[in-house]
């Protein structure tokens, strides 16, 4: 836990923080109180995902655990009965590279230029952006539903054309995510101060706002990974295959081994968020730290 | 400043014809025309925000090697004019010449400026010496060429060890020392300073703006610097540019702007002044029974508001009675303020030895040169 406090000549340097004063009001819960919200939090998220290991361990009505179910799985399952799985799960990777691409080619440099040149879209562009979240998806699709009949037409029906949509239903998510990394960084100045520097746009945008955003850039892409990798709804009603579709399809013929993806899905998104936190902390690690001190 | 930055500066200086990648920068005016001392000109410069005029004919030139700054309160200008040399804002009307050639339509990066902030804005990824090094790298330099200038550069401003730091591990003082190097280190043709001090503490802004301007005289580079502090604008400049609503009410050295105003909104902006009623006969302003010169003394006759600087009033034995109504310390100075008998109120700055009290019965009369008054300012 660290706390700012303003140094000679106005600059902030990160410093622990003291005892909080008699009588003033403390800012961060105590360890214990600390250990038992994390304690709560904990269970409530774990409860379920134990139950769902112990279901795939189960031996059936007769009692009893074993691993059979995973060993089967990872002796060919795969490759056999549940080849569907991963054609749906390389559906899945597809769309979820097809809408990092549109939230990094779209979203980023649209976030970018309303900053710095038309500040007082800003709102606007929230409001667009934070719209998907309080639309149904059962109303997206039909609303959407022309738009891919028409495109179907055009394009043809192929997966590929789902991440249109995802595009849409990750904005929210990833707009947040890149926006609060936008507010804690001058980018109007940074970008001026490259462009005296002798810096064109291209040059500004990835030399100087890039480096500086690439945590809010990472989150928001990876949380448009872990959206597009649970998303049931749209898929299923535009009859198109994902990971999801494919699951419920399993879970109807074997609802153990359906738990067994579900958990492999939640795995890998549980490990996208580590490497989110990863990568995000490099940002501005310093490659050597140095005591302060010097001239004003 | 110490031999050591001396030595610097010079090898800065001296390297730049013949270390100095050109890149894009190259192609532009300042090749020709060597990097140092350019001249500036705007002329008839206009720029609306929207039904706003920020800039009604904006007229100015800079000389080789000039130190000027734009002064003004809030909304004058003085921003929008630097930021129009910068190519940061494109101006509506009027040119723009550097050395003779328009660069009203360059692109800001191939400007071949230096430009420090207001706001701190040295790259948070980058160390301090990698900032340095960032103009070098955008012209081509190669990286131990980079390096070396980028480390002359920080022992410029006084800091060479701290070339591995990062924003976060300075002061303010220090983050903006190291945007200045960076806005040096590619030996740029104009040096523009965007309030670059406005953010520090009163000791740090005071300590850096004698640096500025001692770096700035060691490289003969031209520089504009813009401010709304007179004191910053008045103690570092060769000459000061006064804005108005858009436009230059005035420009002159400090002296001739502190003692010479063109105008009241001058008399009355740059230092302190007394507003007292007189009448101007004859070239002369009657004022309190004292016959004053004018500056101007083409002032045509009538009543007038005459403006006395505090240091021209001084206490005597004679001379316009009041009573005193607060006496405030300022270090090297003290300025006590009179109640004169028909209810004016008078300020009178002094030497720190003479301490009146509240509720004292004193004399005022005027003291110094001539010019020391002005009737500028026509009474409704």
């Amino acid at each position: 836990m660290t706390a700012v406090r303003r140094t000679e000549g106005g600059s902030r340097r990160r410093t622990r923080p003291g005892p909080v004063a008699r009588g003033g009001v403390a800012h961060a819960p105590s360890r214990t109180a600390r250990a038992v919200i994390l304690g709560v939090i904990g269970v409530f998220f774990l409860v379920p995902v134990v139950a769902m290991v112990e279901f795939t361990l189960r031996k059936g009505l007769g009692g009893g655990h074993d691993a059979s179910r995973w060993i089967a799985l990872a002796q060919g399952g795969l490759t056999g009965q549940y080849r569907q799985v991963l054609v749906a799960l390389a559906n899945s990777v597809g769309l979820a590279v097809g809408t990092v691409l549109i939230v990094l080619l779209l979203l980023v440099p649209t976030l970018l230029l309303v900053h710095i040149r038309f500040p007082w879209l800003r709102r606007v562009l929230e409001f667009v952006c934070i719209l998907p979240i309080s639309i149904p998806a059962i109303v997206l699709v039909v609303g959407l539903a022309p738009v891919y009949s028409l495109l179907s037409r055009l394009a043809g029906s192929g997966v590929w054309t789902l991440a249109l949509a995802y595009g849409i239903t990750v904005l929210p998510y990833a707009y947040r995510a890149i926006q609060a990394d936008l507010d804690g960084v001058d980018v109007r100045t940074l970008s001026e101060a490259a462009r005296t520097l002798g810096a064109g746009w291209r040059s500004v945008l990835f030399r100087v706002l890039v480096p500086n955003l690439r945590r809010g850039i990472l989150a928001g892409a990876f949380i448009a990974v872990a959206v597009v990798l649970g998303e049931f709804t749209i898929a299923s009603l535009l009859s198109r295959v994902n990971l999801q579709t494919a699951l419920v399809v399993v879970s109807k013929a074997d609802p153990y081994t359906a738990v067994i993806f579900s958990l492999l899905a939640l795995t890998f998104a549980f490990l996208l968020l580590l490497l989110i936190g990863r990568l995000g902390a490099e940002r501005t690690r310093p490659r050597r730290r140095r005591p302060i001190g010097g001239r004003p | 400043m110490t031999r050591n930055t001396m030595n610097t500066a010079k090898t800065i200086t001296a390297t730049k014809t013949t270390t100095t990648a050109p890149g894009r920068g190259g192609g532009t005016p300042a090749a020709a025309a060597g990097r140092h001392g350019a001249v500036v000109e705007f002329s008839g410069v206009t720029k609306h925000f929207g039904a706003h005029r920020a800039l009604d004919g904006f007229d100015l030139t800079l000389h080789a090697g000039e130190f000027v700054a734009l002064l003004g309160p809030s909304g004058s200008g003085k921003t929008t004019a630097l930021r129009a040399l910068a190519g940061l804002e494109t101006a509506d009307a009027g040119t723009i010449l550097i050395d003779g050639v328009d660069v009203s339509t360059l692109p800001t990066s191939r400007r071949d400026m230096g430009m420090v902030f207001q706001a701190y804005s040295l790259f948070p990824h980058l160390s301090a010496g990698e900032n340095v090094e960032f103009g070098l790298r955008m012209r081509g330099v190669a990286a131990t060429l980079r390096r070396n200038r980028a480390r002359d550069a920080l022992a410029l401003v006084g800091l060479a060890d701290h070339y591995d730091r990062f924003a976060h591990q300075l002061s303010g003082g220090q983050q903006q020392r190291v945007a200045l190097a960076r806005a040096l280190v590619t030996e740029p043709r104009v040096l523009l300073l965007d309030e670059p001090l406005s953010a520090l503490d009163a000791k740090v802004r005071v300590a850096l703006r004698e640096e500025i301007r001692r770096i700035q005289t060691e490289l003969g580079i031209t520089t504009l610097f813009v401010t709304h502090d007179q004191d910053e604008a008045l103690a570092v400049a060769d000459r000061v540019a006064v804005m108005r609503d858009g436009g230059i009410e005035q420009v002159g050295t400090p002296e001739d702007l502190y003692s010479r105003p063109a105008s009241p909104f001058i008399a009355d902006f740059v230092g302190l002044s007394n507003q007292l009623a007189g009448v101007v006969r004859h070239g002369f302003a009657q004022v309190y029974g004292t016959k004053l010169p004018l500056v101007d003394p083409s002032q045509a006759d009538g009543d007038v508001l005459v403006l006395v600087r505090p240091e021209d009033l001084e206490f005597s034995g004679d001379g316009m009675a009041g009573v005193v109504v607060a006496s405030s310390f300022h270090g090297s100075l003290r300025r006590t303020r009179v109640r004169l008998t028909d209810g004016a109120v008078v300020s009178v700055q002094h030497v720190v030895r003479v301490q009146p009290a509240t509720g004292d019965s004193v004399r005022l009369r005027f003291c110094g040169a001539p010019v020391s008054v002005e009737a500028v300012m026509v009474s409704p």
